[in-house]
């Protein structure tokens, strides 16, 4: 288990896309992932406000959903998306780092279901929400 | 009734061409990850210019689910920005620098964006074009694909609902 958690976090940092985003694996374990985004103005998706792009969030959304797959104890290995849905509830204040956290709620042989939501420093209104099916990879 | 005579070739392409130019590189996140938009008349077709930052999975490699989702995201904001602009920038009544500055100028705001995989994105450019399934006053539904060698082998298609900008109150 310990093995486990400690090869996805590898894996995580290990993404140059990652990385380009500054992510921060801050907790991952048995299906469970948090992933934290400081903000950067290089990702706003709109320069009068100073926004950070869905595009940023989509794709923090989709590492942390990813991240809890490979956490699972049912999963033996990689994963890869199927498909992701993601919700925006309202634009994430800016100056503010955006974080997610994502639970793997279901797992066949075949197939991986994930939950995630986003949030800033308000921790009462999410940013927004995702939902999505992973594939479940051999070692 | 003599019909106008049609403007030069050149004054209409400068107008579309800068207005365009203004849309996509008035936006950091799409300078971030490399995009640019082609385009033949109205229709525009995005290009994710490949470069390694945007690999998710060093082992395959493959580009990151990740920035195909914001690709397709970006290709719908744009496209449909781009449509709800077109017969303004037209008539003449804004232009780019409009665009950039402008505070009245707002652009549409995502309200839910899905991705379908259909193969793993390869380590070169990829690209997308958005068709507007339907653009009413509030909302509108967009449909997205995108491929990388082969026009007919989509590795990703997306569709999503955006919430389009709306006129400010007491005016017009």
């Amino acid at each position: 288990m310990q093995d486990k958690t400690k090869l996805a976090r590898q894996f995580i940092e290990a993404i140059p896309h990652a990385k380009a985003l500054g992510l921060e694996l801050t907790y991952i374990g048995a299906g469970e992932a948090e992933i934290s985004m400081p903000y950067n103005e290089d990702l706003i998706g709109d320069p009068r406000t100073g926004v950070i792009h869905g595009g940023a969030v989509s794709a923090m959304m989709d590492t942390c959903c990813g991240a809890a797959v490979m956490s699972h104890p049912s999963a033996p290995g990689g994963t890869a998306t199927i498909d992701l849905r993601i919700d925006y509830m309202r634009a994430a204040t800016p100056g503010q780092r955006i974080t997610t956290r994502a639970t793997c709620y279901h797992i066949t042989r075949n197939v991986a279901f994930v939950r995630a939501t986003a949030m800033d420093d308000d921790q009462d209104r999410p940013v927004a929400t995702a939902s999505g099916s992973f594939t479940v990879e051999g070692k | 009734m003599a019909r106008s005579r049609p403007e030069p070739m050149q004054v209409v392409k400068q107008r579309r061409d800068a207005a365009l130019k203004a849309l996509v590189e008035g936006v950091p996140y799409i300078r971030f990850l490399n995009i640019s938009f082609d385009r033949r008349g109205d229709e525009l077709t995005g290009v994710l210019n490949f470069d390694e930052k945007l690999i998710g999975n060093p082992f395959l490699p493959a580009i990151h689910g990740g920035v195909t989702a914001a690709f397709l995201e970006v290709t719908a904001v744009i496209t449909l920005s781009w449509e709800h602009l077109f017969p303004r920038i037209e008539s003449g009544e804004i232009d780019a620098d409009d665009i950039l500055k402008d505070e009245n100028i707002r652009f549409p705001k995502t309200i839910d964006f899905t991705v379908d995989y259909l193969r793993s994105g390869l380590p070169r450019d990829a690209y997308a074009r958005a068709f507007i399934s339907r653009s009413g006053r509030r909302y509108a539904s967009v449909r997205v694909e995108a491929w990388q060698d082969n026009h007919a082998k989509l590795f990703a298609q997306a569709s999503g609902h955006f919430l389009m900008p709306q006129p400010k109150p007491g005016k017009g």
